[in-house]
């Protein structure tokens, strides 16, 4: 065998083309982006709740029993439903829907948070900016975070005399070394360049706070302050205890004195929801102001 | 005419028990309209004296002047175009440029004038496509080009770059330093500029500052650069006086002060 034979052997002609069959025009599925959205949704929500509906029934299992102290689901909703059903009623003074108690612990927690947040970054921004002080100061505010929120009780009412302004500061007093230690973390860590940029621009105090300090350290703040709404919200029942009136706190406090144990679980599911709620509020303020970069 | 005046500047740093003697005895005149590259092997001291310049370090001993007046404090006139760009990844190149721009310029000229200027200094580094970008979107060119157009906003008696093209490729760079020749003709700034490569300060610089290598590192040299502008990298390159100038400068760091890795 020599080339030409193999060369012979190749067919090089140009087969017909295929026959051109014309489709029919595809219609646009319109729904198609509210069913993938609808999908994510399921996606999202069935889960959780497939695993509350197993927790339920666990719990309903376990508390059935002659002598449980506890009451099962079923129990809590025929005692306390209403509660669930009815967030805002008013029978009373006293006797109030959970929905206004959540308000009215939200008020106190605004005012202690709210201060807690603007007096933390401050300090931890004048902190952070100086080496020394932040050694001088970093191991107390360690010591100090762990303190729990009931521990300050006393040392407050003994300060303030007045049960209002003792039960702000407890949840002042609980939620502001996060943010002290975080945003004073975050101040150390603004690059050096950030810094050169603003010392050759001559940016004074003020301005380096509002234009370089606080976007540069926004993601550290706001993880600081995301911990600080959390534990205030920790610090609710401690400082309700204390005040008495309305809120979600007391109402706790009050519902055990009064052996109303269901009533208990329903303002736990309130308070739980309500910090989840907190949270990802702060979470979300942090990312719209950070432009994505925090938390 | 002397416009920066550095005389009998030396730096040391001291921490704690250790002191580190960077610079020492450090004499240079700079006239308007200069442009002068400070070249060494790193660690002798090259950002030290930029930094000394910029105000950003305290000067040891010595002084510099500019213009007259003693430098003793960082300030617009002495814009620095950094290494790494140093833009503020939560602001828009446009607002970059527009704190800038508002700081030094706020009280002489009106909101108009000021985006007129704004955007007549990226339309200088041929930026103003991407004004409404953020630093994270836009090349490392592009960055260092922005970070350039700050600097230039701030219309600064003496604009110091601090190896600022050391971070990007070898075409990007080529282009910048293009770009910034172009600027040095159009507006006739004074300019410092740190480097570590010969080339570009052969082709960018009128005078060539050479430095010995720490501690205590001095100027060895000044090297005239003789090159008519403008200048063109590839006409230049088979040129008898580029030939010579560049190996002047590669003369002086590999025979006469060759960097000694284990001086510590």
């Amino acid at each position: 065998m020599n080339v030409t034979t193999l060369k012979r052997k190749l067919d090089l002609t140009p087969k017909p083309a295929a026959p051109v069959v014309a489709l029919p025009p595809r219609t646009p599925d319109r729904l198609a982006p509210w069913r993938k959205r609808g999908r994510a949704l399921v996606d999202a929500v069935l889960p959780p709740l497939v695993v509350l509906v197993v927790l339920l029934t666990i719990w309903q299992v376990g508390a059935s029993g002659e002598g449980s102290g506890l009451p099962t689901p079923v129990q809590v909703w025929i005692d306390s439903g209403f509660l669930f059903m009815e967030p805002f009623y008013v029978y009373g003074t006293q006797d109030i829907g959970l929905g206004w108690r959540v308000l009215t612990s939200l008020e106190r927690v605004f005012y202690g948070f709210g201060l807690a947040a603007v007096v933390g970054v401050l300090t931890g921004a004048v902190i952070g900016q100086s080496a020394l002080m932040m050694r001088g100061f970093d191991p107390i505010f360690q010591i100090l975070r762990t303190v729990p929120p009931l521990a300050w009780l006393p040392i407050s009412l003994a300060a303030f005399m007045d049960s209002g302004p003792s039960a702000i500061f407890v949840i002042f007093i609980t939620a502001i070394w996060p943010v002290i230690i975080n945003t004073a973390a975050g101040v150390r860590a603004i690059p050096q360049d950030y810094r050169n940029v603003a010392a050759v621009l001559r940016l004074n105090q003020v301005e380096f706070f509002w234009k370089i300090m606080v976007p540069a350290a926004a993601p550290y703040i706001f993880s600081g302050l995301r911990i600080g709404v959390g534990l205030s919200w920790l610090a609710i029942v401690a400082a309700e205890m204390l005040t008495g009136g309305v809120g979600i706190g007391f109402f706790i406090w009050d519902a055990w004195n009064s052996s109303r144990l269901s009533d208990i679980i329903v303002a736990l599911a309130y308070i739980g929801g309500t910090g989840f709620i907190l949270d990802r509020l702060v979470g979300w303020i942090g990312r719209v102001v950070s432009r994505g970069t925090a938390v | 005419m002397k416009y920066l005046q550095i005389e009998h500047l030396s730096k040391t740093f001291v921490n704690g028990a250790k002191t580190a003697h960077v610079l020492s005895d450090i004499n240079l005149t700079i006239e308007k309209g200069e442009f002068v590259s400070i070249i060494g092997h790193s660690g002798c001291g090259k950002s030290t004296l930029l930094n000394l310049i910029a105000g950003l370090t305290d000067v040891t001993t010595g002084g510099i002047l500019l213009d007259g007046r003693e430098v003793n404090a960082p300030g617009p006139d002495r814009a620095v175009v950094f290494q790494n760009h140093s833009l503020l990844p939560w602001l828009s190149v446009y607002d970059n440029i527009k704190l800038a721009v508002t700081k030094v310029f706020g009280s002489s000229k009106t909101k108009a004038q000021r985006h007129d200027w704004i955007m007549q200094n990226l339309d200088l580094v041929q930026m103003s496509h991407a004004a409404d970008k953020r630093p994270a979107e836009i090349s490392g060119g592009m960055r260092q080009r922005v970070g350039i157009a700050r600097a230039l906003a701030m219309e600064p008696k003496v604009l110091l770059l601090d190896e600022p093209f050391g971070a990007l490729d070898a075409l990007t760079r080529a282009h910048l330093q293009d770009a910034v020749m172009d600027i040095h003709s159009r507006l006739g700034n004074t300019m410092i500029m740190i480097t570590h490569d010969v080339d570009e300060a052969v082709l960018l610089a009128d005078r060539i500052v050479m430095m010995t290598n720490g501690p205590a590192a001095t100027i060895g040299e000044v090297l005239t650069v003789p090159l008519a502008r403008p200048r063109d990298r590839i006409a230049l390159a088979s040129r008898p006086d580029y030939v010579k100038a560049r190996e002047a400068v590669l003369r002086f760091l590999y025979e006469r002060h060759r960097f000694v890795e284990a001086a510590e």
